[in-house]
């Protein structure tokens, strides 16, 4: 029985220093294998008498068991440093840029238009649109704007041939879905608009977006509120103050102007005013039972606003040093 | 519409600060653009008579003046000013003074002589930016008197930004019945003169076209001085409105107009042929104005002409020789009113805008013409003198006020408010506007002098407005909620948008129109799209391409150094068809320098068609586009491609022309890329289908055939095979190079064949192979061995 304990603590002496895989299996065929130390011991079992033998075997086994579990815990001991020892040398810098391109934006026009059309499409108004060179009819005479009309001069059109504008206003997309559309309707219409004009606050295309909404009981106070609430939830800023000034647009009646307080001053964002009875004549809506409202908003000015942009060409001269401050 | 203050005041002093009253008038609609001092701010000035000039002892340029101010003593001042001499009258700053710049007047010692005070110059008052010494004042000026009281200072000038609705605004009457309807401050009532006529004499008047001119007033009035001094207070009036002075009839007739909003006009009666009709101007009739401007006119002109010729534009402009000048002895007054239809836009056909035609276009009160003709009258009396001659009126069909019914129920549903019946009618009362009240209702008749008071809504506005918006609530609106459509078959702009932003694309904003010589030979347009009057030549024609736009933005970041560029635009291009203005929404990107940003992971490659092509195919996935090799003016022709959607040309795509990178000097050609937005924006409901049980059987075909041999050819000649089982054809390797002949390329694809039903064996697959092959075979593709 000695014999056995010097086995084992052999055994475990043996493996305790040994760090490679193979070098461990072969150390443990020396005891457990077919010419093993132990296996020798248990083939001599047979030599001893049946009274003798269970208690010997039993002991064996014991040690054998000892030397198996050392085995093993060696054997991951083993694994774990080579695993060890391999993530170590596989480590990264993991503070390198990672690779590929990078991702471009959006214009902050367009950015800006999202953000009213989604703002408008939470009232459940719908997008529409309208061409660019525009007849005279939608642009002016459907609005109420007749030839020689002194609002006319006021627009600084652009024009194609004597029938043909590129639109001053977004307004005559108004006409245009009031002429396929019966009410209620509730659209909004953003796009690009033109007037012979330039200079740092003025450019000769800028975009406008149109609201309208035109059911039984649409009125002036509702379009307050509408205009308002855009404009707070616009700016994010519940206490932002909106003004309505009398002005007038051939096109609506009452009509006004909308300000809104601005570093301790009011500034014009758009003009805005009930539907005029004779443009929803000119489109076979019946003004006795129908009203509505319409609203024009400068984009630009919205977008100059809210980013603090304050050339207006900035917008169109693709400088991508001011275009990626938006991304 | 300038004006100054103080002659408002003069009719309606409502008890309110400049500012306040400026503000009452931009929240009734009368918009204040802006409110000036008409002089800086100085103090303790007054007028001083020079009695003595005599040479300072220690200096050449002084000189020592004794002066009065009106007091017992008179003060010693040193003067440096070239033109002060005994007996002018200039303004004096007193000890204690200050002013503009902060500039403050001591008791000083000036080279060993004490000066009390300081003679001025307009400059020193601010009151001009050059001056050539002393400002000598009139002679009667009153000694002693503060200067800015005796030029009246202490006044500002209002600018209204009028609308083309408020021509009752474009006179002092008109703002101050405007101002005591809105503030309840008492009117000055103006009594209107009648003179005393002194002598028969009239000219004969001939109203032709009495649609366009229902009234017209002449008188003749001889013996005038028209070289008499315009009075200083109407001098100062029409220079605070912005009116220049030119002499005391032609200021008479302009102190009216902006008294009361009738232009006037006045005729020397010595240069007139017989007598004055009103007329439409003949075809090719020609005038030349007071501006030496030669007006070329036709029928859709009125003037007033004698039995010679045409004198004037009616309601816009007077004629050069038919004028006052001031050695008119006999005046022809004219007060008409010219209809707003028949001079509107008239005046802009020639270029011009005169005050008269700004009036007349919008309206004016035809009530008041004869008032404007006394008042006239009466003012060249008193400054110029002469005979009055009887007044001659011509009368056709004024317009007629209709009545407008007024309901409140109607206000209440416009405005969301509730006003009573009382309130609306004080109201309507202040604005001097006439109605009778019918239950609810009100009959009104509008005044004379609006233009804009036509219908119902107009009544409501003024009744708003009046009540003021802001006393109007902001009320959020209730409607019945329903949803609104969101088809699947079309996908958001703004999702392909973000797909390019995603790929590293930044977007930009370029104007509709460019230079035609772009159009016409970067974009091939041979018939572009012109404008009438672009505001620059290099903006003269509508883009029918976004690439004239991304190439100019593309050399504009270049300059800026600027090495790798990636650019889209959305946007309407523009062309003609037979008679009709074509007008597509289109899609377009150019990519210029390294495919990916200077990094330490990947090698630096410039971008290529195929990278753009990516990009392209990636917007449209999962629907699938054809490129057909195609030649574009902007593009390398070997390098170049049409991309097909179906049947359908939707768009174009390809690296720029050697000629034009060269052009442009550009280090690299960009590869260029527009589609239609219609196109891309096309999307399906999808559907699934089953899903094989088996799995696919993989086999790769390399064949080896010319360059000239298009991939398209081969993959179209393989799938219109329609073998049996073949799922998918994919190209997935070119070679060249090496082992390959001159000319020669490899390509290999992956055939992938699946039945639904069972696992396919080489017996069934190796027939189907055989026919690709021969498919390939007469493409001239030999399968590489």
């Amino acid at each position: 029985m000695e014999q056995l304990q010097q086995i084992l603590e052999q055994a475990l002496a043996q493996f305790a220093v040994i760090s490679d895989e193979a070098e461990l299996e072969q150390v443990k065929a020396k005891y457990l294998g077919r010419d093993g130390s132990l296996t020798a011991l248990l083939k001599g079992l047979g030599k001893l008498s049946n009274e003798e033998r269970p208690a010997a075997g039993a002991r064996i086994n014991q040690v054998k068991q000892a030397i198996e579990a050392a085995l093993q815990q060696r054997r991951d001991a083993i694994a774990q440093a080579k695993l060890a020892a391999r993530l170590a040398a596989e480590s990264l810098d993991v503070t390198l840029p990672g690779r590929g391109i990078s991702s471009g934006g959006l214009h902050p026009v367009t950015r800006t238009l999202e953000r009213i059309e989604h703002l408008f499409h939470s009232l459940g108004f719908a997008v529409s649109s309208g061409p660019e060179i525009e007849h005279d009819f939608y642009n002016f005479t459907a609005l109420n704007i007749p030839e020689n009309h002194p609002a006319r001069a006021m627009h600084d059109t652009f024009y194609i041939d004597p029938e043909h504008v590129l639109r001053t206003h977004t307004s005559p997309v108004q006409v245009r879905y009031m002429e396929n559309n019966q009410p209620p309707l509730k659209i909004i219409s953003p796009g690009r608009v033109y007037r012979v004009d330039s200079d740092a606050t003025h450019s000769p295309m800028f975009h406008q977006v149109e609201g309208l909404w035109v059911d039984e009981h649409v009125s002036f106070a509702n379009l307050k509120g509408v205009v308002q609430d855009f404009l707070q939830r616009f700016f994010e800023q519940d206490d932002l103050q909106v003004r309505f000034r009398p002005s007038f647009f051939p096109f609506t009646e009452p009509s006004a102007e909308m300000d809104m307080s601005w570093k301790g001053g009011w500034l014009e964002i758009g003009g805005c005013g009930m539907v005029h009875p004779n443009v929803l004549k000119h489109v076979n809506i019946d003004s006795e039972k129908y009203l509505g409202f319409a609203f024009g908003l400068g984009v630009e000015r919205l977008a100059m606003l809210r980013y603090g942009v304050n050339d207006l060409r900035q917008f169109y001269e693709s400088d991508l040093r001011f275009l990626k401050q938006f991304n | 519409m300038k004006f100054s203050e103080n002659w408002l005041r003069s009719w309606v002093n409502p008890d309110l600060s400049s500012d306040a009253l400026s503000h009452v008038l931009t929240m009734a609609g009368l918009e204040v653009e802006a409110l000036e001092d008409v002089a800086p701010a100085f103090n303790n000035v007054v007028i001083a008579q020079v009695l003595s000039v005599e040479k300072h002892p220690d200096a050449d340029r002084l000189n020592v003046c004794q002066v009065n101010v009106g007091e017992a003593e008179n003060l010693t001042i040193v003067c440096g000013a070239a033109n002060v001499a005994v007996g002018v009258r200039v303004p004096c700053a007193r000890i204690g003074a200050v002013l503009p710049g902060d500039f403050k007047i001591k008791q000083a010692k000036v080279r060993g002589v004490s000066s009390s005070g300081m003679l001025c110059s307009a400059v020193e008052l601010g009151l001009a930016t050059e001056s050539d010494g002393l400002w000598l004042l009139a002679d009667d000026a009153p000694v002693g008197m503060a200067i800015r009281d005796y030029l009246e200072l202490d006044d500002k000038l209002i600018t209204l930004k009028l609308t083309p609705n408020r021509s009752d605004c474009s006179g002092m009457k008109g703002i101050a019945r405007e101002v005591a309807a809105l503030t309840g401050s008492a009117l000055e009532s103006v009594a209107t003169v009648v003179n005393p006529v002194t002598h028969t004499e009239q000219l004969s008047i001939k109203v032709e076209d009495a649609g366009a001119c229902p009234l017209y007033c002449g008188r003749l009035v001889r013996g005038v001085n028209a070289a008499a001094a315009t009075p200083v207070w109407m001098q100062r009036r029409l220079e605070r409105s912005g009116l220049r002075c030119i002499n005391a009839v032609v200021d008479i007739t302009n102190y009216v107009m902006m008294e009361l909003g009738q232009p006037m006009h006045a005729f020397d009666a010595a240069t007139l042929s017989g007598g004055i009709t009103v007329r439409r101007a003949r075809k090719d009739e020609t005038l030349v104005l007071l501006n030496e401007q030669t007006a070329v006119l036709d029928d859709a002109v009125l003037v007033i002409a004698d039995e010679a010729r045409v004198l004037a534009l009616a309601g816009i402009m007077g004629g050069a020789g038919s004028g006052v000048e001031t050695t008119t002895q006999d005046v022809f007054l004219e007060a008409a009113f010219f209809h707003p239809d028949a001079i509107a836009g008239r005046a802009r056909r020639f270029g011009l805008a005169t005050d008269s035609s700004f009036r007349f276009e919008r309206g004016v009160d035809f009530a008041a013409t004869l008032e404007a003709m006394e008042r006239a009258t009466q003012l060249l009396l008193e400054i110029c003198g002469g005979n009055v001659g009887e007044m001659t009126q011509v009368r056709g069909a004024l317009p007629v006020r209709s009545e407008i019914t007024l309901r409140s129920s109607r206000v209440a549903r416009v405005l969301g408010i509730r006003l009573e019946c009382a309130q609306i009618a004080d109201l309507l009362t202040r604005l001097q506007l006439q109605f009778v009240m019918k239950g609810d209702a009100f009959n009104v008749v509008p005044p004379s002098f609006r233009f804009d008071l036509a219908i119902e809504s107009d009544l409501i506005e003024e009744v708003a407005r009046l009540h003021g918006y802001d006393n109007i609530p902001a009320l959020a609106p209730h409607a019945a909620l329903t949803m609104l459509p969101y088809s699947e078959l079309q996908r958001p702009l703004t999702r392909i948008q973000q797909t390019l932003v995603a790929r590293d694309y930044q977007e930009i904003v370029s104007y509709a129109f460019v230079e035609e010589q772009v159009e016409r030979e970067l974009c091939g347009n041979a018939d572009p799209v012109a404008l009438q009057n672009p505001i620059a030549s290099n903006l003269a024609v509508m883009r029918s391409s976004l690439l004239g736009g991304l190439v100019g933005a593309l050399r504009f970041n270049i300059n800026r150094k600027q090495s790798r560029v990636r650019l889209f635009e959305v946007g309407a291009c523009f062309s003609k068809s037979a008679d009709k203005y074509v007008q597509t929404r289109r899609l377009s990107g150019l990519a210029y320098g390294s495919l990916a940003p200077e990094q330490w992971g990947t090698p630096a490659r410039a971008v290529d068609f195929y990278d753009v092509k990516a990009d392209v195919e990636a917007l449209f996935a999962p629907q699938s586009v054809r490129f057909v090799a195609a030649t574009h003016p902007a593009l390398h022709p070997g390098r170049s491609a049409q991309i097909f959607c179906g049947e359908q040309s939707i768009g174009w795509i390809g690296e720029l022309h050697p000629h034009w990178q060269q052009q442009y000097d550009m280090a690299q050609a960009c590869v260029w890329f527009e589609i239609e937005a219609d196109a891309v924006m096309q999307s399906r409901v999808p559907r699934m289908s089953e899903i094989a049980k088996f799995l696919p059987v993989r086999r790769d075909l390399a064949v080896v055939v010319d360059e000239s041999v298009s991939a398209q050819t081969l993959l179209d000649a393989m799938l219109q095979a329609s073998v049996s089982y073949v799922q998918e054809v994919v190209l997935f390797d070119v070679y060249r190079g090496r082992g390959m002949e001159q000319g020669k390329k490899s390509l290999a694809f992956r055939v992938l064949l699946q039945d639904t039903q069972k696992t396919l064996t080489d017996a069934e697959i190796e027939p189907g192979m055989a026919l690709l092959v021969d498919v390939l075979n007469k493409c001239g593709a030999q399968l590489r061995m």
